[in-house]
């Protein structure tokens, strides 16, 4: 199977690689790039565990094809921290014990963010409704809900 | 996996490499890669267009002209598209929207298909390679269909003229337990004139609820004058049965929804 070139920025830096036509984007991450922070759990787009943000938009990069994201802006979970100092979403998740066995939380993150890069406030309809694509077996999800609020709060107050 | 994916800059190249064996079309890929995803062999190439009149919306003179490559995210964000927005926000969570295309959910099998359905009741008309077919003829015919589709047209319907419903276990998101939607038109004294009523999961595919159509005629939306609708509800439907619910239970709850549409 010949290998096509896929290039994009991930997290603020520049990737190439070659990968076999028709692999995912999940695929090209974890098994050329090394980043394992968007994880692989139905491959079906059920679960949401490998959602990452792409040019701005929630996507799931296991129904994504690496070739498609040419030129594109990726963000993953593991791209939030800065210089050690977590990401108000994941200090809140930790607070608020929204991780447990932690397979679900990258993918969860990601699709927080989104909502807060857009809704810095949100209500918690909007949460439920923004996490809606994306399965815990673990919290309940009513910890994850809580994380995203706080971290709304923590946001807001922030900027003011 | 063995599957080698071509890009073209027009729908018209695009459409000639599709004649090609084993090649299927992507659109956001929501249902060709997952296929891929679970092994599906049938596939070895897939084919996509970036041809940015894919990607339009243009809404004029009533009239609204959408590109195939078009997401549901798109459509429900749109600010002349309102009326569709409920239709649109019924397809999956925020990253499955984010991705699926409209042009995908006209060949979405039930129990998805959900926006295929709005368009259905909206007697949208589907533009392909090989010309413009009426979306019921085209369902009808999408399994042996291997033309590209570059977009679909509708009339936008009037304020309050167009119903939509999704019936779901899961909320906020959840595949369809069922799915209606209604165009309505009525006469000075309240009565209905026109009905178009199209159901998601009753079939394979979406389908006219043509007996419940014409039971309405002449009649007003209070529960008596929609009681011949919802017996004639089923006439016609093989509904699906999934893990989500029977055939014998779309069967027997599709009249009650239905009646709450059309009361609501
Ligand atoms: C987790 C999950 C949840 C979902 N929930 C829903 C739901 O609630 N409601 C719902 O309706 N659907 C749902 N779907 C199904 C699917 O996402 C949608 O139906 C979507 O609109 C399909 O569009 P796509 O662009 O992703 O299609 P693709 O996967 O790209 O294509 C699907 C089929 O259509 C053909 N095709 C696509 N575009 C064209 C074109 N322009 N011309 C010719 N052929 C074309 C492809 O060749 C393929 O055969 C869900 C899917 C997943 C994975
Ligand atoms: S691995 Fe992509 S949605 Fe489950
Ligand atoms: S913490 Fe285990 S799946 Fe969510």
């Amino acid at each position: 199977m010949a290998k096509v070139p896929v290039q994009f920025t991930l997290n603020g830096s520049e990737k190439a690689e070659f990968v076999e036509s028709g692999t995912t984007l999940l695929n090209a991450l974890r098994d050329k790039i090394g980043d394992t922070s968007p994880k692989g759990g139905c491959h079906q787009g059920t679960c949401g565990a490998c959602s990452v943000i792409i040019d701005g938009e929630l996507r799931l990069s296991c129904l994504t094809l690496a070739e498609t994201c040419n030129g594109a802006a990726i963000t993953t979970t593991s791209g939030l921290a800065e210089g050690g100092v977590l990401h108000p979403l994941q200090r809140a998740f930790l607070d608020t014990f929204a991780t447990q066995c932690g397979f679900c939380t990258p993918g969860m993150i990601m699709a927080a963010k989104v909502l807060l890069d857009h809704t810095p406030n949100p209500s918690r309809d909007e949460v439920v409704e923004a996490l809606s694509g994306n399965i815990c077996r673990c919290t309940g999800y009513e910890p994850i809900i809580q994380a995203v609020l706080t971290a709304a709060r923590a946001n807001s107050q922030n900027a003011a | 996996m063995a599957l080698a994916l071509q890009t073209f800059p027009t729908v018209k190249d695009a459409n000639a490499a599709l004649k090609a064996a084993g090649t299927r079309y992507l659109g956001g890929g929501t249902l060709v890669v997952r296929a891929a995803n679970e092994g599906d062999v049938s596939v070895s190439g897939l084919i996509r267009s970036t041809d940015p009149a894919l990607s339009a919306i243009a809404v004029a003179g009533g009239k609204a002209r959408i590109g195939a490559s078009v997401t549901m995210a798109a459509i429900a964000r749109h600010p002349d598209l309102g009326a569709l927005a409920k239709a649109a926000r019924a397809v999956g969570g925020p990253a499955i929207r984010n991705t699926a295309t409209i042009g995908g959910n006209l060949f979405a099998p039930a129990p998805y298909g959900d926006f295929a359905v709005a368009l259905l009741a909206l007697d949208a008309t589907v533009d392909t390679e090989d010309g413009e077919l009426p979306i019921e003829a085209f369902l009808a015919k999408r399994d042996d269909s291997r033309a590209i589709v570059s977009s679909v047209r509708f009339t936008l319907p009037k304020a309050d003229g167009f119903r939509f419903l999704k019936v779901s276990r899961v909320k906020p998101k959840g595949v369809s337990v069922l799915s209606i939607a209604a165009v309505l038109e009525r006469a000075a004294d309240g009565t209905v004139s026109s009905a178009r009523i199209a159901l998601g999961c009753m079939a394979d595919r979406p389908m006219r609820a043509k007996a419940a159509e014409r039971a309405l005629k002449g009649k007003k939306l209070d529960q008596n004058g929609i009681a011949a609708a919802l017996a004639a509800a089923t006439e016609g439907t093989a509904p699906i049965t999934d893990p989500i619910a029977s055939a014998w239970y779309r069967a027997e709850v599709l009249p009650v929804h239905l009646g709450r549409l059309l009361l609501a």
